[in-house]
């Protein structure tokens, strides 16, 4: 702030504070006691006695901590006080604390691999943590997942499940894109396209609209998702082949992702974790397919 | 002294206005003044109307009443919710929405953490995604459409208290949001909180 305004806020607060301390000393050194101000309320007088002494001496306490504050903390305009106190400075040093308590142990597992960080039982305890505090609430508690938002202990990675793959993931998020295919397809594409869909995983289907539909999905689907539909990891398309379905594995829930298309987002953890805790919990991630496996 | 003051309501008027203006006039007052307290930061824009929408959705609501939009330089905060606020991401807010209590967490830089398939599956039953919350349920956001006929008031609105919003934008406000729920709205809002400023410290 400027030098006048500095001014002002010093004379506005050290001004105040010996105006009240006048007023107190107007007060103790009147010189009424034991006389009434003179006003009669139905016979009630009022004396004019001075404060107390101990309110008096609390008060000039008062005033003298306030000059301490003032002289120690910054308060007055562009004093930055004694102690060259602020808040991001408590924070800045707050930080480094921790970073020197936690470095070395973020460090050390930052050297270690997934596959064998996977089997750290303080880290994974660790992870367990900032998988609780920051994925749960899409992939659920037990990372099971739920409608629309991936199961992380199954087979099935749609965005590749090697450690580079899963780390990506969670540093930089994925944006998934389907494009709504029912104006292409009319209304009976689409049912053709479902019908071969289901019959990549072996389900009981009407064979004349899979032979129509097989042509579409070579036209429009292959390309993502693979000309047998086993799906693609770097365009993050599923497989079709096999029992997992993230949007529902009805025909009437298929055929509503064919003709609207789906955008599945996750978000990226880079800034809200940093590279330390996303390789920790890369690694709890791990842990949980290892575990499933067995 | 003491009657001339208890006898006179006017004089005793205006030393009561002095006596409790003057604090607020030397703490106050200078923060006016102070460049990091009145220029938006880099980037800051004032936000789409269809945003906005989504702000008054978020007032109407309540949100404020159990969010707060203010994270305090604290290291357990910076570390849960990310960058302190600061007074230049602020200036545009008319009126401001920090909140003052935290039954559910921080909002300030919600924006991206969630997809919008999650936030709308959350804003519908926040059960359905975060069993053990607390959060009440807002399916009618859904259902109803937005109106349409006050936007460009509330641009010009803010206008006149220092959002630099263009002519052009007042008049096209409305425009392409026919369609849009009042979730399409609130989750628009929530998605652009607090991206201008990333980085952890």
């Amino acid at each position: 702030m400027s030098d006048g305004v500095s001014l002002f806020v010093i004379i506005g607060t050290l001004g105040s504070l010996l105006f009240f301390f006048l007023v107190l000393r107007l007060n103790k050194t009147s010189g009424n006691v034991g006389k009434t101000t003179g006003h009669i309320y139905d016979g009630i007088e009022e004396y004019d006695n001075p404060l107390p002494s101990w309110w008096y001496w609390m008060y000039v306490l008062t005033i003298v901590f306030a000059l301490g504050y003032l002289a120690y903390y910054p308060g007055l305009g562009n004093w930055k006080g004694l102690g060259a106190w602020s808040s991001t400075g408590q924070l800045v040093a707050d930080q480094e604390k921790a970073d020197a308590k936690y470095g070395p142990l973020f460090a050390k597992y930052q050297s270690v691999s997934l596959a064998d960080l996977s089997k750290d039982p303080a880290a994974n305890k660790m992870g367990r943590r900032i998988f609780a505090n920051n994925c749960t609430v899409c992939h659920g508690a037990t990372a099971e997942g739920s409608f629309g938002f991936p199961d992380l202990t199954d087979s099935e990675w749609i965005w590749g499940g090697d450690d580079a793959a899963i780390k990506a993931s969670i540093m930089g998020g994925r944006n998934a894109a389907m494009p709504p295919l029912g104006l292409i397809l009319g209304e009976s594409g689409v049912s053709e396209v479902s019908e071969y869909v289901l019959s990549l995983s072996g389900r009981e289907v009407n064979e004349a609209l899979v032979k129509k539909g097989a042509v579409h999905f070579q036209m429009y689907c292959s390309a993502c998702h693979g000309t047998e539909g086993k799906g693609q990891a770097v365009f993050g398309a599923p497989d079709l082949s096999n029992e997992i379905w993230l949007y529902g594995d009805s025909r009437n829930q298929i055929q509503h992702i064919i003709a609207n298309g789906r955008n599945g987002q996750m978000p990226r953890f880079e800034q809200t974790l940093g590279k330390d805790k996303v390789h920790i919990v890369a690694a709890y991630v791990r842990s949980l397919r290892e575990k499933s496996a067995k | 002294m003491n009657d001339l003051i208890e006898k006179n309501l006017g004089l005793m008027l205006v030393l009561i206005l002095f006596a409790v203006g003057f604090g607020g006039f030397v703490e106050i007052v200078p923060l006016m003044t102070q460049k990091v307290v009145t220029e938006p930061i880099k980037g800051l824009k004032p936000l789409e109307p269809l945003e906005l929408e989504g702000r008054d959705i978020y007032i109407k609501e309540g949100c404020h009443v159990c969010h707060s939009q203010m994270i305090r330089p604290l290291r357990a905060e910076v570390e849960r919710y990310g960058h302190y606020t600061v007074a230049g991401e602020l200036v545009y807010n008319h009126p401001f929405l920090w909140g003052s209590k935290r039954t559910g967490p921080d909002l300030a830089r919600v924006g991206g953490l969630y997809s919008d398939d999650w936030q709308r599956a959350h804003l519908y039953d926040p059960r359905s995604v975060v069993p053990e919350s607390n959060m009440p349920a807002f399916p009618w956001l859904f259902e109803n459409k937005l109106d349409l006929e006050t936007l460009p008031k509330k641009l010009r609105a803010l206008r006149m208290v220092g959002v630099p919003y263009t002519d052009e934008q007042i008049e096209n406000a409305a425009k392409g949001l026919e369609d849009k729920t009042e979730a399409d709205a609130l989750i628009a809002y929530l998605q652009q909180l607090g991206l201008l400023l990333q980085e952890r410290r």
